[in-house]
């Protein structure tokens, strides 16, 4: 009887000291490079894994090359400068984006915020390859100004690139699908999915709603997941959503397939991190939140192609939101803001 | 008996006998693309002795440059090959005469026809990037690259020169340099339909000679390709209506001329 006492004494120091290794294992693991980790209440995405699996060599290259401003002509611009991360990775303040020599763009600069659930990028289309959009702000007058090539000749110049493209891909070499893959591979871990909203939806740490927030999303689901649809809050389509055509008379989706039916659609953007992302449309036209609010309730222009969902049946266009229900509405918005994502170290500048 | 002896003298091989098909013993055929214009050899930055279209109007041309892909070869009989398709993209330079030449590996044998893209297909224009090599490598600058980053694809043909009757204002050339620029491209979209602008070109190399590919010695397909067909083609335009065509749909028009270009003039065995 006694010995068996002291067997299950025993026993129970043995779990305990192997409870606290586990604990030590968890830790480790936490500090160690997780690579691309799909959030639980996130869908299966659209980027190609298998053809670009994401390394920590990979993933730190990339973020190097993110902040290189020797992507620029004159090495004063890089992808960081219009994509800040404490305004999750937009340009806060700015219309449209500010580019080399202080020349400005046509368009406001979008977050690089969980694109590999993305079909589509920029604005108005074009590009459908996570893997090719970077080219577009390298060669573009208004951005960087430069060519992939000469960046390419550049980087090959500076010490520490050959190592991490060897440490990433194998070998020293700087091509242009190294070069791509390695940016792509840091902008899909550029994943916001930490939100209060995300937290209440996975059950963690006891989370839940207050009675506005919750009344809003009851009202979010109604008015605005249509188009912005859970969990990624945008349906990655092209819409026409209204905006009376601006003085350059930016047609969208129309330049990049000359279809009649695609004139003034641009892509649905997400609605998380408002907050850090003002101003708001593709061109910055409006300052706050709610000067979207006052387009969607009553500045609603008939423009070809103005999506079905704001066209009501009496006739009237925009959607019908009270003084109330807009407060609970911005209540619910709120909470789709990710303070994690905007402050983590591991996707800053070093 | 002295004729016979000359056909014999310029037969290189009086081996003329077909071989059997044998798709693993691979030969070497060229085909070269020879730019010309009208009944001038290209010259580029002709600015002292100008060039002359249909409507009379006299340009230079400053840059030649298109892409030959997914090249094929028919015997008489149907037999049809096709080049190993990450061997068949070439980019024709008119500025380095050493990209004339598109040279492919085919099976030993006789051909009448010989097939080829102008452009990239839609296929390689929506392929994972670690595919697009050499050629294909989208890392050009704007002024010299074949491919646009805003509405990804590769720009099919390229050229650029200089008229007279380019006006100077946002219609034509506003630098005041009397620039004209042909970029056409168009895929037809990855996801989107848009407009699809790539052409295939059959040659039918009976009239002027068959291309007779061996192991031991290089065909090569002589063609010619008439620059003065972009605007004398069947939708033939004048420089001074449009002299930028890239991504619109007047590019559908100027494609449409392209595949009038090519012109089998011998073939060298």
């Amino acid at each position: 009887m006694r010995k068996r006492a002291f067997w299950l004494v025993l026993l129970c120091f043995g779990m305990m000291l192997y409870a606290c290794k586990k604990e030590n294992e968890v830790k480790d693991t936490v500090s160690e490079f997780l690579g691309f980790k799909k959030p639980g209440n996130f869908p299966e995405p659209e980027y190609k894994l298998d053809n670009n699996p994401v390394t920590e060599a990979g993933f730190l290259l990339g973020r190097s090359l993110f902040y290189e401003p020797r992507l620029s002509r004159n090495n004063t611009i890089s992808c960081g400068s219009c994509h800040i991360q404490s305004s999750a990775f937009t340009q806060h303040g700015h219309d449209v984006s500010h580019g080399i020599d202080d020349r400005l763009g046509t368009r406001n600069s979008p977050p690089i915020m969980n694109l590999a659930w993305n079909k589509a990028f920029m604005w108005g289309g074009g590009v459908y390859d996570l893997d090719l959009q970077p080219i577009v702000p390298i060669t573009t007058h208004e951005e960087m100004d430069e060519s992939v090539e000469n960046v390419m000749a550049k980087l090959r110049q500076v010490s520490k690139y050959p190592t991490m493209f060897k440490a990433a891909f194998g070998s020293e070499e700087i091509t242009t699908a190294r070069f791509m893959k390695a940016l792509s591979q840091f902008m899909i871990m550029c994943i916001s999915a930490n939100s209060k909203y995300d937290k209440v939806m996975r059950n963690e740490d006891g989370v839940s709603f207050t009675a506005d927030e919750q009344a809003g999303y009851e009202l979010f689901k109604v008015k605005c997941a249509g188009c912005h649809s859970e969990p990624l809050f945008t349906d990655g389509s092209f819409r026409n959503n209204g905006l009376g055509p601006s003085p350059i008379d930016d047609q969208g989706l129309y330049t990049a397939t000359l279809q009649a039916t695609d004139r003034y659609k641009f892509k649905v953007p997400s609605l998380r991190n408002l907050t850090y992302t003002a101003p708001y449309m593709h061109d910055g036209r409006f300052l706050t939140l709610n000067g979207v609010f006052d387009h969607y309730i009553g500045e609603v222009q008939a423009t070809p192609n103005l999506d079905p969902l704001l066209q009501k049946q009496d006739g009237t266009r925009g959607i019908t939101i009270s003084t109330d229900e807009r407060a609970k509405l911005t209540a619910f918005l709120k909470t789709l803001d990710d303070e994690d994502f905007i402050s983590r170290k591991d996707l800053a500048e070093q | 008996m002295a004729v016979a002896a000359l056909f014999a003298s310029c037969s290189k091989n009086n081996d003329n006998i077909e071989p059997d098909y044998n798709e693993d013993n691979l030969a070497s055929l060229s085909v070269e693309f020879d730019n010309i214009v009208g009944e001038r050899t290209l010259v580029l930055n002709n600015t002292a002795s100008l060039y002359t279209n249909a409507a009379g109007e006299n340009f230079s041309l400053s840059k030649v440059q298109y892409f030959i892909s997914n090249i094929k070869v028919s015997k008489a009989d149907g037999t049809t090959y096709t080049v190993n398709q990450d061997s068949s993209y070439f980019l024709i330079n008119g500025a380095d005469k050493t990209t004339r030449f598109a040279t492919v590996k085919v099976p030993e044998g006789d051909y009448t026809k010989l097939t080829f893209t102008v452009g990239v297909d839609s296929l390689r224009s929506t392929m994972d990037i670690s595919k697009r090599t050499g050629v294909l490598d989208p890392s050009g600058s704007m002024e010299d690259g074949m491919y646009w980053g805003w509405n990804a694809g590769y720009i099919f043909f390229k050229m650029e020169g200089n008229s007279d009757v380019v006006s100077d204002d946002t219609n034509g050339d506003p630098t005041r340099k009397k620039q004209f620029k042909y970029h056409i491209g168009g895929f037809g979209g990855y996801s989107a339909p848009t407009i699809n602008n790539i052409k295939t070109v059959t040659v039918d190399l009976t009239t002027a000679g068959i291309a007779r590919v061996r192991s031991d010695r290089e065909s090569n397909i002589h063609l010619f390709v008439d620059l003065l067909k972009v605007f004398n083609g069947t939708n033939s335009f004048k420089i001074a209506e449009h002299p930028n065509v890239m991504f619109s749909e007047f590019s559908t028009s100027v494609a449409g001329n392209l595949s009038g270009m090519f012109r089998h003039d011998h073939t060298e065995n």
